[in-house]
């Protein structure tokens, strides 16, 4: 079973078009309000990504800072 | 090494020696870049204007320095591109850093099928300075003339008439067309009345250009260095990049609420400067201080009126689009206005510069927008999520991919808009995309499509394509050009050089024929939906 995190941009060549869609979903929060909606937002990305293997990999890489 | 700008004369123009030199088919407001290339375009296809300009020097400071790839296939069409490739510089490797660390860098790798390369930094002041002298190269088409305010327009159904003011006195001067080009401020705008209203970034940007013969990089190769959260200042981000004659480009973003003239006074700049580029010698050449805006007109054609460039819509400077974009309405604009004013097409053809220019400019301004907005987090939540995507930026190619500092200005596609027809194969181009470059051996494609409406066959020839009043260039087994254009296609291609429609070979003549009566604005207001 190897730890791995995707090495490729899936997110090409929507980058910009996702990042400014975040921004907006936390337009007009305070901070306790954008962290929840954070929150909320990993729990369905990693319902929606549902390989464990994967999600452990996840929280590795961003435990890192 | 610093630019001494040259000085203009004013010359007294035929209207105040009491001659009637009758009415102008076009007249140009305003000597900047826009206005000039469009002068060009225009002497090109055969039409005559005259450029009134309040100033008589070029652009004073640096100003634009970054000219995209299709800015100078354009300027290479107009006449100036290769004094601007040999003099302009591309920096190769890139460098990003946050707070002290670097967090990446990279190396652009030239790409040899396309003449052009994806930019080359090159004050603003030598672009015009250009493109003045290419203007001298018709005398009989282009009358610039240089201390000659423009105070007022009447503006009738078939006309305008301009109001000039000179240290000689006033006159005026009728035209078919006039051409706003006289930039962001525009004053033509504000005595229309035309509504101007888009986003104001709230921070400023101290612009400076530094004399330094020594340069910073470890090598001689020019680099790009951009930090988030520099060391040096407390704003969120600054830049450094090289130009020509061993000056460099250092934008500081300064702190929300900072005081602008303060930030701009030397026993400000230059401690910062010095902690940016260590102990070496330099000077500075031009400091200013900016905020930008994002805004553009609801409509770009008012009658016989039309606004080209900053006087059009502004962007913020983050992805190089303001020049650039000013740049590509020229090459929309020039052949459809020389089109309406020779008669071969109705005045409605204009129409669509409005349509696709202002396409073009909302996509522009989304980019720049996109490009501020990262770079200046409004919140706390923006601050960790940028924080957040420079973290990940040091080993995970999608994250580096995020990370915003520009996106380099490219030309929009004008597929589904009106002149282009529908596609009607997967293979090949797409209607709008602008033609990409390819190598002929002798020569570069794009030099040879030149800027007329042209038949283009790629492939074997399966019968005489041909096209009453169009030319024709037909390439086989020519893999450079097959490897973007496919192969056994058909394409008509637009005066500036994008794609109006696209086939495959064997199409019938009728189509190809209604294609081009679309392209030209003879079809296309019916049939556009
Ligand atoms: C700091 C900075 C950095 C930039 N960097 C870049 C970059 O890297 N790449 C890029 O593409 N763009 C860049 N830009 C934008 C670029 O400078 C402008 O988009 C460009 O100058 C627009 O050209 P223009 O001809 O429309 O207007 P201008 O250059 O403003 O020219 C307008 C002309 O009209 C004249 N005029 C005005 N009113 C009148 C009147 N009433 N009568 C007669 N004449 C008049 C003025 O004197 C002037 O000569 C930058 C801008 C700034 C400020």
């Amino acid at each position: 079973m190897s730890k791995r995190i995707s090495p490729e941009d899936n997110l090409q060549p929507h980058g910009d078009e996702f990042y400014e869609l975040l921004m907006k979903a936390h337009e007009g929060l305070d901070f306790d309000q954008s962290a929840a909606l954070n929150a909320r937002l990993v729990l369905i990305l990693a319902n929606e990504v549902g390989d464990l293997t994967t999600l452990s990999a996840a929280i590795d890489r961003a435990a890192r800072s | 090494m610093h630019y001494e700008n040259r000085e203009y004369p004013f010359r007294t123009p035929p209207e105040l020696k009491g001659e009637t030199p009758g009415r102008y088919p076009v007249a140009i407001v305003g000597a900047g870049p826009i206005g000039m290339a469009m002068a060009i375009d225009l002497a090109l296809k055969g039409i005559r204007s005259v450029i009134l300009d309040d100033n008589n020097v070029v652009s004073v400071g640096s100003r634009a320095i970054c000219w995209a790839k299709r800015t100078l296939e354009i300027f290479d069409r107009l006449g100036i591109g290769d004094r601007m490739l040999e003099k302009g510089v591309t920096w190769k490797v890139g460098r990003l850093f946050h707070g002290d660390k670097e967090v990446y860098n990279f190396d652009l790798l030239p790409d040899d099928a396309h003449k052009m390369p994806a930019f080359v930094n090159l004050q603003q002041y030598y672009v015009e300075e250009y493109l003045v002298d290419r203007i001298a190269d018709f005398p009989d088409l282009i009358d610039l003339r240089w201390l000659s305010k423009v105070t007022g327009e009447e503006v009738v159904a078939d006309g305008v008439t301009l109001t000039v003011q000179t240290a000689e006195g006033d006159y005026q001067l009728a035209a078919d067309y006039v051409l706003a080009c006289d930039g962001a401020k525009s004053r033509i705008r504000q005595r229309m009345g035309l509504k101007f209203e888009g986003h104001t970034f709230e921070e400023h940007f101290l612009i400076t250009d530094v004399d330094m013969p020594k340069p910073p990089f470890e090598s001689e190769t020019p680099e790009r260095w951009f930090w988030f959260k520099p060391p040096f200042h407390t704003g969120q981000s600054a830049l450094l990049h090289k130009q020509p004659d061993d000056i460099y480009r250092i934008d500081l973003q300064l702190e929300f609420g900072s005081d602008p003239a303060e930030e701009a006074k030397p026993e400000k700049v230059i401690p910062r400067l010095k902690q940016i580029v260590g102990d070496r010698a330099f000077e500075i050449d031009w400091v200013s201080v900016y905020s930008f805006t994002c805004a553009m007109l609801e409509k770009f054609v008012h009658g016989r009126v039309i606004f080209v460039g900053d006087s059009a819509h502004v962007v913020s400077p983050f992805g190089a689009r303001g020049g650039n974009g000013g740049i590509q309405d020229v090459d929309n604009l020039g052949w459809k206005l020389a089109a309406v004013l020779k008669g071969e097409a109705p005045p409605d053809l204009l129409m669509t510069y409005d349509e696709e220019r202002r396409h073009g400019a909302a996509e522009n301004i989304m980019n720049s927008s996109r490009a501020t907005n990262f770079m200046t987090p409004k919140s706390k939540m923006e601050a960790v999520f940028r924080d957040a995507v420079l973290n990940l930026a040091s080993d995970l190619p999608f994250a580096r991919r995020l990370v915003n500092s520009g996106r380099l200005s490219v030309p929009c596609s004008l597929e589904g808009l009106a002149l282009q027809s529908p596609r009607r194969t997967d293979r090949g181009l797409a209607p709008g995309t602008p033609c990409p470059d390819a190598p002929l051996g002798e020569g570069w494609l794009l030099n040879k499509l030149g800027g007329e409406f042209m038949l283009l066959t790629v492939g074997k020839k399966t019968r005489d394509d041909a096209l009453a009043g169009v030319k024709s260039l037909h390439f086989e087994n020519h893999p450079d050009v097959t490897a973007h254009y496919g192969d056994n296609m058909i394409y008509l291609i637009r005066p500036d050089q994008h794609v109006a429609a696209a086939f495959e070979a064997g199409t019938d003549v009728a189509t190809l024929t209604q294609a081009l009566a679309r392209a030209k604005g003879q079809a296309a207001l019916e049939t556009a939906s």
